[in-house]
């Protein structure tokens, strides 16, 4: 059996063999499975693209056309406020060109048990999220005449969070050096050290602490435990993949976040292929669009096959055409020929859009095959 | 402390806005304070803001006070009588004006009926919610309100009585009806914009049925008939408008018949129908190709001798032409001076456009449609009483756009066309549809509008019952004979040798980026390569620089200019803007390089 098996090795993949093996039933004689391999064989090369097929334009067009279908609102979760995802057409737009910072990241935290049932979901919700300092202000005011800078803290806020009083105020003390710290109750005076009332340096103290960081996870500004199924994922706006990874209660084989580059960062190019794939997908069936995967596969491909992801822009896979008019015929026509001329470029003609502009047979479909004969002497 | 913007800018804070905005607002219904400013406390920013700059929409409104109107009987008595006029109610504040930001805060009623205590104010009219020609629409609030916009839209395109001086005027691309009606379901605007005096469309006989399919996606069928009686034909008023410009030097252009020894000098039948003043003479019929207006310029430029010694000869022809696809007869011809001095002269063409397949109609609806076949009176369906309709509408326009008033003006028109007498669909206060079909069964006709049918070609009784009815249509200014427009072959553009670009200048239809890319994507290589042939050219190219060789025509020979004649030069095809895109780059400085080899 082994040996028919090893025979197709090399012209089908492992994958469809692996397949095959698995579901053949228990009594099959070697003729019969030579003959479904052969099959099989008859149906894989079928299923190839031939030679030829504008595979890349094709993916183009079909990404492109449902495109002008997609909607451009942002799309807003429900319960929370300023918790919305950019969705359709943008984000689409936002994923293939590879941006770096993206408009609206997101993550997906799944938990290890028992956590995932529900235990302790608020808290490690909660701890997640990162809290400065604003959130325990109720007033901030600054008396200019006096020189100094009165904080009004919030204490009921302050017991709701997985932090003590105590802590709060030794990081807050820690960040106001050069201030003498005087507190009282829950008023808390400061007051510049030197002699000149900078009021300047004030005004500058009072912005800073405002945004001091105080726990949680940078970058994470909200945090939505949901139930999915029977397990409780918690969702958050703002992504930090490297920092969540590190905790202990956190799924890491399935926790993800919307934020590529990131992606690649941590987990490798290959992960961020598939993110690429999956973002995209994700949009595609948001909107109730069908488009066949193997465009986005091969979008993706292109996208991630140099060993970091790039964009389908003019600085990303596009400055890698090695064709100087293909590449001048998509931005910026001028910059490409005067950076092509200095160097002394040569193009050599081997792709659709600069044979369409010298008006040769493009070599596609039906351009491709020659005839060639020798002519006797 | 809120704070108060006048016109955007802060001028200053206020404790209690609520007080300042119930004041102000007082002050000015008292006329103390022009009627169009306007003040808008905002709630939620606790900000007032006070506008009296331009360009706001204002709007008038009656006053409410207590649940009770200020507008008495009295005042609409005083008004009718001509002893007060609108603004005097403006001015006592019985009426108010609202700009959009105010109104934010208002609590307006819709009619009497509506108002409690809370309401501010009350509209003076349910018709004055929408505008003008929205207003013309008959029954338009049983509609969905993007129709009504569709609707509105489409009636300021429709051909009707322009301007009643139509005749001694010179306007650009205009279009008079012929015949035109008064609609037989009217709206109050319709008497009081003194619309008999500037009718838009003609009354015809309309019937929901599909008809061979040539009706499909909003077509509709004109009956033969009715064409050659006469309805919708229209006439098309065009302008040709040339002038004796001057030029540095004492030169100046020149309207007579070009001499033959003029440069660019056409051909003695385009000029037949000059007269001797080089202008032609009215009600000559034209075509494509013939001179308006003969005309010579002077030579462009004037640098070389022999333009100088031979001045005559080297002046230009400049004549006006009829352009490509038009036809028409001369109506008008004005001779006259510009504000510059210069001898203007205009001519005015005038076409009769017959009703034809691809003009697009529409009723008031914004139901807009194109004929689709002029069908022959005999093979049209007619009635049990031998009516035989004007247009048949396709029954698949309704459902999905929802126009009620389309299906109700046909019943209206109806009645209004058995019993002789014109019916109001003023929105909101249109005669009741019910009263109507009462009225209709009392002419002997079915209460629902429909009625029994035969097939115009066999005579068979249709199955179901057809809804016919009276209906204002409208014929558009778009007309296929200012359209159509197909090119094998013609002129190219000197630069690029490419196709010229437009209808006027016989162009071709430019397959663009997008439509390249569906060959591209079918693997239509070749097909794409013939179908951007236009602009072939055969370039000899020196093997040896790379660069465009010269062909010697005499001595049968092609040379570099750069390596001489000892280098082998080899007949390249591409697209001449490839030749002109290498040219380009020499200018720039850049030596584009040709490295030449065997394909084979
Ligand atoms: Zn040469």
């Amino acid at each position: 059996m082994d040996d028919i098996y090893k025979e197709y090795e090399g012209k089908i993949p492992e994958g469809i063999i692996a397949d095959v093996q698995s579901s053949l039933p228990d009594k099959v004689s070697k003729a019969q499975l030579k003959s479904i391999m052969q099959k099989v064989l008859e149906e894989y090369e079928k299923s190839r693209i031939e030679a030829g097929e504008a595979v890349g334009l094709i993916s183009a067009q079909s990404v492109g056309e449902p495109g002008t279908q997609m909607t451009l609102n942002t799309f807003h979760f429900a319960g929370v406020s300023e918790f919305n995802v950019t969705v359709g057409l943008p984000r689409i737009i936002e994923i293939l060109d590879g941006r770096q910072n993206i408009s609206t990241p997101m993550m997906e935290i799944y938990l290890k048990e028992p956590y995932s049932k529900g235990k302790d979901i608020k808290q490690i919700a909660e701890s997640i999220k990162q809290t400065e300092f604003r959130d325990f202000i109720k007033e901030i005011t600054l008396e200019i005449t006096e020189g100094k800078l009165d904080v009004k803290l919030d204490l009921e806020k302050v017991k709701r969070v997985d932090l003590s009083e105590a802590k709060l105020l030794k990081i807050f003390e820690k960040s106001v050096k050069g201030f003498t710290f005087k507190q009282n109750g829950d008023m808390i005076t400061l007051k510049s050290k030197g002699k000149s009332e900078n009021v300047n340096e004030l005004y500058k103290l009072k912005e800073k602490l405002k945004s001091l960081y105080v726990s949680g996870i940078k970058g994470i500004t909200q945090v939505l435990p949901v139930k999915r199924e029977d397990e409780y994922v918690i969702m958050t706006a703002g992504s930090n993949l490297k920092e969540v990874f590190k905790l202990d209660y956190v799924d890491t084989v399935r926790t993800t976040t919307n934020d590529i580059h990131e992606i690649q960062a941590v987990l490798g190019i290959e992960a961020s292929r598939q993110a690429v794939i999956n973002e995209v997908n994700k949009v595609i069936e948001e909107q109730g669009l069908n488009i066949d995967i193997r465009h986005i596969m091969l979008i993706a491909d292109i996208m991630s096959f140099s060993g970091k992801v790039r964009g389908i822009t003019r600085y990303g896979v596009v400055s890698d055409k090695s064709s100087v008019l293909a590449r001048a015929s998509f931005e910026t026509p001028i910059k490409h020929i005067m950076e092509a001329a200095f160097v002394g470029e040569i193009d050599k003609l081997t792709s659709v859009v600069e044979n369409v502009m010298i008006n040769q047979v493009i070599p596609v479909g039906t351009g491709l095959p020659e005839l060639r004969s020798t002519i006797k002497k | 402390m809120a704070e108060i913007f006048l016109n955007g800018k802060f001028i200053g804070t206020v404790a209690d806005p609520g007080k300042l905005v119930d004041s102000f607002v007082e002050e000015r219904r008292k006329g103390k304070l022009h009627y169009s400013i306007s003040i808008y406390h905002d709630k939620t920013l606790d900000e007032v803001q006070i506008e009296s700059s331009r360009g706001r929409a204002i709007r008038p409104l009656i006053v409410i006070k207590e649940g009770k109107p200020m507008l008495t009987d009295r005042h609409i008595e005083q008004v009718e009588k001509g002893e007060l006029t609108f603004f005097d109610l403006v001015k006592q504040g019985v009426i108010e004006y609202l700009d959009a930001m105010e109104e934010e805060e208002a609590l307006v009623a819709f009619d009497e009926n509506d108002l409690t205590p809370e309401h501010t104010h009350m509209e003076i009219l349910p018709l004055a919610i929408v505008g003008l020609c929205t207003s013309l629409v008959p029954f338009g609030n049983f509609n969905q309100s993007t129709r009504l916009n569709a609707g509105s839209k489409n009636q300021k395109q429709s051909l009707g009585l322009y301007a009643a001086n139509y005749l001694v005027r010179m306007d650009m691309d205009v279009n008079v009806l012929h015949t035109p009606q008064l609609p037989l379901v009217k709206t109050i605007m319709h008497d009081s914009s003194h619309y008999e005096n500037h009718p838009s469309g003609q009354n015809v006989v309309l019937a929901i049925l599909s008809f061979d399919g040539y009706n499909m996606e909003d077509a509709i069928l004109l009956n033969k008939a009715s064409i050659e009686r006469g309805y919708a034909r229209s006439t098309y008023f065009r302008p040709v408008v040339t002038e004796e410009l001057r030029y540095s030097g004492g030169l100046i252009d020149e309207v007579s018949v070009p001499d033959k020894d003029v440069k660019g000098f056409k051909s003695e039948k385009d000029y037949r129908l000059l007269e001797g003043d080089g202008i032609i003479f009215p009600e000559a019929v034209i075509a494509e190709g013939d001179v308006v207006i003969g005309k010579t310029s002077p030579p462009r430029f004037l640098s070389s001798l022999d333009e100088y010694n031979l001045t005559s000869s080297a002046r230009r022809e400049s004549s006006m032409t009829i352009k490509h696809g038009e036809k028409g007869v001369v109506d008008f011809v004005l001779l006259t001076e510009n504000s510059e001095g210069n001898k203007l002269i205009q001519v005015r063409l005038r076409d009769q456009r017959i009703p034809e397949t691809g003009d697009k109609f529409t009723s008031r609806h914004g139901q807009k449609g194109v004929v689709g076949l002029i069908v022959e009176t005999a093979d049209m369906p007619y009635s049990a009483s031998g009516i035989v309709p004007d247009i048949i509408f396709n029954p698949h326009g309704i459902p999905s756009r929802m126009t009620m008033s389309h299906l109700i003006e046909m019943l209206a028109g109806k009645t209004g066309a058995l019993s002789g007498r014109y019916i109001d669909g003023t929105p909101f206060e249109a005669e009741d549809h019910n009263n109507l079909r009462k009225e209709l069964a009392s002419l002997g006709f079915r209460e629902d509008g429909t009625e029994t049918f035969y097939n115009g070609r066999t005579g068979e009784m249709f199955k179901a019952q057809i809804y016919v009815g009276d209906m204002y249509y409208l014929k558009l200014k778009h007309m296929v004979a200012n359209k159509v427009h197909a090119r094998a072959r013609g002129p190219i553009q000197l630069l690029t040798r490419q196709p010229t670009e437009g209808r006027a200048k016989e162009g071709g239809l430019r397959l663009g980026e997008m439509e390249k890319d569906t060959f591209v994507s079918h693997g239509a290589a070749l097909l794409l390569k013939e179908r951007f042939d236009a602009d072939r050219t055969i370039v000899p190219f020196c093997e040896q620089c790379g660069l465009v060789a010269v062909y010697d025509e005499y001595k049968k020979k092609s040379y570099c200019p750069i390596c001489g004649d000892n280098c082998s030069v080899s007949n390249v095809e591409l697209a001449y803007a490839f030749k002109l895109l290498l040219d380009e780059l020499k200018s720039l400085g850049i030596y584009p390089k040709l490295k030449l080899k065997d394909k084979y």
